[in-house]
C-alpha cells in the first residue's frame, strides 16, 4: 500500500486520539496534524482540575516530543483557515499550505454564547480551553461574586471552579431546572436543593436581557427579562456548545440546520475525501458532544484508511453518563425523561438523605429504558448494564431502586451479563476482553486493570470490575489462594490481624498456634516485618535474628560478591560539611566505593561482614545514624531547596522534609517506602513519583500518594490540596497505617491501591472522611511506632552478643578469599571471573 | 576430610540460623535448628548460582518436609540433608556430616 499523506485539522482530545490510532494502526501514512491552540492535546473532560491543585501540564495528552518520535508533523498556534477541495489542500492563517489525500476535520466546539447586549464585557467570559482558565483566574482574583450562565453539566463544573476559587457563586439558568438534558423535574429539584447547600445560589427561568455597570458594588448588572437583577462580579458563560462548522461552510460540505458537519456512518462528510469527527461532526442529526462517542468516531475514521473488506462503522453512541457535580453524585441513563410511548416510570425519593432515583420502563415492564439518579449513584452500574444490554429485569422493577431494607434486589450477578457488556466505558473494555485477559494469565483485579485499562478512568466501574473479575475466577476454579506460603493458610493482612489481636510477639509463638512446619524465607520475614510494625522491637532480638532477610540481620544492603553497602541517613538529603568529611574518610579508611544514590545520600559498597561494626562505630561517633536501605520500611525523603533559599520556593521543603524522615524512620512496612517534598509547583523533588509525595502550595501543602518509579513507573494521585502542617503529619500517619495493615507482602502503595475496592476514593474516605471509624487507632499506632524509634546500628555496636554475628568465620580472623576487588575510575569494583583466575595465576 | 573434627562450641551457633566455620580452606555453613532431627546442619558456604560464599546468611525453613536453607542472593532453595538446588536439578552443594557432642559441634 502507498502512504497515506492524512491532513488532522484540529488537535483536541478526539483529534489527538485519532493521530494516535493511526500511529498505532499498521496503516502506512505520512500525518500533519494541525492544531489553533498553542499547546498540543489535552484533557478538557478534567479542566475543572486546574482550580483543585493540577497544573495545566498534567492534563496533557501529547506532547510535542511525542509526535516528532512518532514521525508526525504537527503544527501548533496556526489555525486552518481554507480547503481547496479540487486541488486537496489547506491553507493556514499564517498561510502555510498543506496538500492532502484524506483530510480530517476535529475542529470542535465552541461555548454559546447568548445574543445579549453588553455580553462582550471584559469580565464576560467563556469556559472551554486551559486559556480560558487563565482568564477566569486572573478575573476571580479581582472578584468577589461569579455568575455561571448555563445550568447545565459544564456550567456546574465551571460553577464548582469559582467556588473553589473562593467566589461568592451564583448560576443563571434559562430552563426551569438544572441539567434539562440529562435530568428529569425531580431530579433536577434534589439537585438544586443539594448544591444550593453547599453555598452555589441557583436562579433558574431567567432570561438575561442586558449586562451593564449600573451596580455600585460590583462591576456588572445583569438584567432578567422578568424585571429583577442580577449584580457580579464576573461571568461565565457556559450555556452550551456549538460545532465548528466554519471551515466546512466555506468549502461546501454539507451542514446541518443548527450547525454541524453532516457525516455517514463512516465518519465521512458530502466529500468522500473528508472526514469528520468528533463534536464538530453531525450524525442523525446529532452532535456527540462526549468524549467517549467522539473517540469511538476517530477509532471509525482510521479504519477506513486500511485494507479491511468490511470496514466498521459508527452507529451513535449511548449517552448516559455519571458524574460528580460540586461533589454531588448525578447518574442518567437512556431514556431519562420518560418519553417512550407507554413508558412506566418508578420514583424512589428520601428527603432525609437527599436521594432521587427513578427508573423508567417498557410497557411490558421487562425492559429498563432510562434512569435518573441523584446522591446515590451505587446502583448507576448496575442499572446500566440492564439498559445496555436488554437484560430482563426482574418481577418488581422497582426492587431495582428501592433501600436494601430486607437484603433488597440482588446487585446483577456478572454471570448474567452477555461477553460484549461493556464493562469500562472509558476505555471500551467489555466483558470479553476481561476474560481474553484472564485467559492470558491475569489473575487478580489488578493484573487486569493494568492489562486493560479497565477501571482507570473515572475508576466508576471498579466494583462491576471486581464482580466480574472474581466471578470469573471463581467459576474457572481458579479461586487464587491467597495464603501466604504453605505454612500459613493466611495473607498477610489476616497475619497482621491475628498478631496485634492475639499480642504475638514471636514466631514460635505465631507458627504454633496459627501454622504448621518450621516456616520459610516467604513467611519468616512476613512475620518479622509485622513484628516490627505492630512492637517495633529490636530486629536482632534473638527470636527475631533468623526470620530477617540477610539485608536486616546484618542491617547492610548484600551486594553479588557477598559484600555489604552501608548508607547513613542523609534526612531530607541535608548534611554538614563536618559529617559529609567523616563519610568521606570512613570510605577512603576502608577503601570502600562510593556513589550518591537517587535518594539524596551517600552509599559506600564493599565492605566485608566483620568490617560492618567498625564502620558504623565511626560513622555513628561522627553523629550519623542508620539509614534503614536495607529495610522494607521507609527509605527517604528527597526534598528540593525550598522557601530557604530558592527564588520561586513557597514552603521550607527541606525542614519539612526532615521533619518526615525524622517521624517515619525506621518504620517497617510490606515493602519499601519513599518520599520527596518539593518547595513550589515546579516539583524540584521529583514528590509525584512516591509513595508519598508533598508539594508546596501558596497555602499549604498538596498531598500525593501511591506513586513509584522502577518497572512499572506510576504517577501518584492528588489526594488533598492546601493542607496545614499538622493535617498533612495526621493523613500522612493514617495512611501509612492502613497501608501496613492492610497491603499483602511485597506490595507497593501504587498496586495496593489499585486492588482497593473502590479505589482513590475509598482511600480518601477512610483516610479523610474516616468512614471506618479508625483513624484515631491508626494515629496512635503511629505515635507508638514514633516513640519507640532506635538507631539499630548503636544498639548493635554496643552488645558483645550481637556483634559475634558478624564474624566472617566462627572460628578464624580468615577473610573470604573469594572478595576479591581490582580498581575502575580510581575505585573498587568486585573482580569478574576471569580477572579472578588471572589473579589467583598470577599470585600462585 | 577423614577425621573427626571439633570446629566451634555450640554457643557460637545461632538457633535457627547459620554461621560460617573455615575448615582446611573449605567454608562450611553450619545450621541450628533446635528441635528437628539432626538439630545441626552442615553444607558447603558456595551458593553455585550466586558464585559466592554466602549460604550461611540465609534463611532456613522447610519446604514440603524436606528442611532448606534460601540463598540471600537469588532465593534459590537448597536442601540441607541431599545439598540439592530445589529449583535447578543441575545445582547441588556439597554436605558434611554433622553433630553436637558435649556442646561442640564436630565435623566428620
Amino acid at each position: 500500500m502507498k502512504e497515506l499523506n492524512v491532513v488532522v485539522v484540529g488537535n483536541g482530545m478526539v483529534g489527538h486520539h485519532f493521530v494516535d490510532q493511526l500511529v498505532l494502526s499498521s496503516i502506512p501514512s505520512i500525518i500533519t496534524v494541525i492544531g489553533a491552540e498553542t499547546r498540543p492535546a489535552y484533557d478538557r473532560v478534567h479542566l475543572s482540575e486546574v482550580f483543585a491543585g493540577k497544573e495545566p501540564k498534567d492534563l496533557a495528552l501529547s506532547t510535542r516530543e511525542y509526535y516528532e518520535e512518532k514521525g508526525v508533523r504537527a503544527i501548533f498556534g496556526d489555525a486552518v483557515v481554507d480547503i481547496d477541495r479540487a486541488n486537496k489542500c489547506v491553507a493556514t492563517q499564517s498561510g502555510r499550505t498543506f496538500s492532502y489525500d484524506k483530510l480530517v476535520l476535529a475542529t470542535g466546539s465552541y461555548p454559546f454564547v447568548p445574543p445579549i447586549k453588553g455580553s462582550e464585557r471584559k469580565q464576560c467570559l467563556t469556559y472551554r480551553t486551559i486559556d480560558d482558565l487563565g482568564e477566569i483566574k486572573s478575573h476571580a482574583k479581582h472578584s468577589k461574586k461569579g455568575v455561571v450562565v448555563g445550568g447545565g453539566l459544564l456550567g456546574l463544573e465551571c460553577a464548582n471552579a469559582l467556588q473553589n476559587l473562593g467566589l461568592e457563586t451564583h448560576v443563571v439558568e434559562f430552563a426551569p431546572g438544572l441539567m434539562g438534558v440529562q435530568l428529569d423535574e425531580g431530579g433536577s429539584q434534589m439537585l438544586r436543593r443539594k448544591i444550593e447547600a453547599l453555598g452555589v445560589t441557583v436562579h433558574t427561568q431567567k432570561a438575561t436581557t442586558l449586562i451593564d455597570d449600573q451596580s455600585d458594588e460590583t462591576a456588572l448588572r445583569m438584567h432578567f427579562a422578568d424585571d429583577t437583577h442580577l449584580d457580579t462580579d464576573m461571568i461565565v458563560f457556559s450555556a452550551g456548545i456549538r460545532p465548528y462548522d466554519q471551515l466546512a461552510r466555506k468549502a461546501d460540505l454539507e451542514v446541518g440546520e443548527r450547525g454541524g458537519i453532516v457525516i455517514d456512518y463512516h465518519c465521512r462528510t458530502s466529500d468522500s475525501d473528508i472526514f469528520a469527527i468528533g463534536e464538530c461532526a453531525l450524525y442523525g442529526n446529532m452532535i456527540y458532544g462526549l468524549v467517549a462517542p467522539g473517540y469511538r468516531m476517530a477509532e471509525v475514521a482510521v479504519q477506513q484508511f486500511s485494507d479491511l473488506e468490511e470496514k466498521p462503522s459508527f452507529k451513535g453512541a449511548d449517552m448516559s453518563t455519571k458524574l460528580k457535580l460540586l461533589g454531588v453524585d448525578v447518574g442518567s441513563i437512556g431514556d431519562a425523561h420518560g418519553r417512550t410511548a407507554g413508558a412506566i416510570t418508578y420514583v424512589f425519593s428520601d428527603e432525609k438523605a437527599e436521594t432521587y432515583k427513578r427508573i423508567i420502563v417498557s410497557e411490558d415492564g421487562k425492559r429498563l429504558l432510562g434512569a435518573v439518579l441523584v446522591g446515590d449513584c451505587s446502583d448507576y452500574d448496575t442499572l446500566l448494564q440492564y439498559f445496555l444490554n436488554e437484560i430482563e429485569l426482574p418481577a418488581s422493577p422497582e426492587s431495582m431502586i428501592l433501600p436494601n431494607v430486607d437484603g433488597g434486589a440482588p446487585a446483577l450477578g456478572a454471570a448474567a451479563l452477555p461477553m460484549t457488556a461493556t464493562i469500562c466505558s472509558c476505555h471500551n473494555v467489555s466483558k470479553g476482553d476481561i476474560f481474553a485477559a484472564i485467559d492470558g494469565g491475569c489473575c487478580s483485579v489488578g493484573d487486569v486493570k493494568g492489562e486493560t485499562k479497565a477501571a482507570t478512568g473515572c475508576g466508576g466501574c471498579a466494583a462491576l470490575l471486581k464482580n466480574v473479575v472474581d466471578d470469573e475466577m471463581e467459576a474457572r476454579g481458579l479461586t487464587v489462594d491467597k495464603s501466604i506460603c504453605e505454612h500459613f493458610p493466611y495473607t498477610r493482612e489476616e497475619l497482621y490481624h491475628l498478631v496485634r489481636v492475639g499480642g504475638i510477639r514471636s514466631f514460635d509463638a505465631l507458627i504454633s498456634e496459627h501454622g504448621k512446619g518450621l516456616g520459610c524465607d516467604i513467611c519468616k520475614p512476613t512475620a518479622a516485618s509485622i513484628f516490627a510494625s505492630a512492637w517495633n522491637d529490636y530486629i536482632l532480638e534473638s527470636s527475631h535474628v533468623g526470620l530477617q532477610d540477610t539485608n536486616d540481620t546484618f542491617l547492610a544492603n548484600m551486594q553479588k560478591d557477598g559484600t555489604y553497602s552501608v548508607v547513613p541517613r542523609i534526612a531530607g538529603g541535608e548534611i554538614k560539611p563536618e559529617q559529609l568529611i567523616a563519610i568521606g574518610q570512613v570510605a577512603q579508611k576502608y577503601k570502600l566505593y562510593t556513589k550518591i544514590t537517587g535518594g539524596q545520600r551517600v552509599d559506600l559498597f564493599g565492605a566485608r561482614l566483620n568490617q560492618l561494626p567498625d564502620i558504623w562505630k565511626e560513622l555513628i561517633d561522627a553523629g550519623l545514624e542508620t539509614g534503614h536501605a536495607y529495610g522494607k520500611s521507609v527509605r527517604t525523603v528527597k526534598s528540593c531547596v525550598g522557601s530557604t533559599w530558592c527564588r520561586y520556593g513557597v514552603q521550607d521543603s527541606v525542614g519539612t522534609a526532615i521533619d518526615i524522615e525524622n517521624r517515619y524512620k525506621g518504620l517497617r512496612s510490606p515493602h519499601k517506602l519513599k518520599f520527596a517534598v518539593s518547595g513550589c509547583t515546579r516539583e524540584c523533588a521529583e514528590a509525584q513519583s512516591k509513595d508519598v509525595g508533598v508539594i508546596a502550595t501558596e497555602n499549604g501543602w498538596n498531598l500525593y500518594v501511591c506513586g513509584n518509579g522502577g518497572m512499572k513507573p506510576r504517577h501518584a494521585d492528588l489526594f488533598a490540596t492546601d493542607l496545614d502542617t499538622e493535617t498533612l503529619i495526621k493523613y500522612i500517619d493514617r495512611f501509612l497505617m492502613f497501608y501496613i495493615k492492610t497491603a499483602d507482602r511485597l506490595q507497593r502503595t501504587s498496586v495496593w491501591m489499585d486492588n482497593l475496592e473502590g479505589g482513590l476514593d475509598y482511600l480518601k474516605e477512610v483516610i479523610i472522611e474516616d468512614s471506618l471509624g479508625i483513624a484515631e487507632e491508626l494515629e496512635n499506632q503511629m505515635s507508638q511506632t514514633v516513640s519507640t524509634y532506635q538507631c539499630e546500628w548503636k544498639t548493635t555496636i554496643s552488645n558483645e552478643e550481637k556483634l559475634k554475628r558478624f564474624r566472617q568465620f566462627v572460628n578464624s580472623k580468615e577473610e573470604d578469599n573469594n572478595v576479591i576487588f581490582v580498581e575502575d575510575r580510581g575505585q573498587i569494583r568486585p573482580a569478574s571471573e576471569d580477572e579472578k583466575t588471572k589473579l589467583i595465576a598470577k599470585s600462585a | 576430610m577423614s577425621m573427626e573434627k571439633i570446629v566451634c562450641d555450640k554457643a557460637d551457633l545461632i538457633e535457627n540460623s547459620g554461621v560460617c566455620a573455615l575448615v582446611q580452606d573449605e567454608q562450611i555453613a553450619i545450621f541450628y535448628l533446635p528441635g528437628t532431627g539432626n538439630e545441626v546442619f552442615a553444607i558447603s558456604n558456595w551458593d553455585p548460582i550466586g558464585q559466592a560464599n554466602v549460604l550461611s546468611r540465609g534463611i532456613v525453613g522447610d519446604l514440603q518436609g524436606e528442611i532448606v536453607v534460601a540463598s540471600p542472593l537469588y532465593k534459590q532453595h537448597f536442601s540441607l540433608t541431599t545439598g540439592k538446588c530445589l529449583e535447578d536439578e543441575s545445582a547441588s552443594v556439597k554436605i558434611y556430616p554433622v553433630s553436637l557432642i558435649n556442646d561442640k559441634v564436630v565435623i566428620q
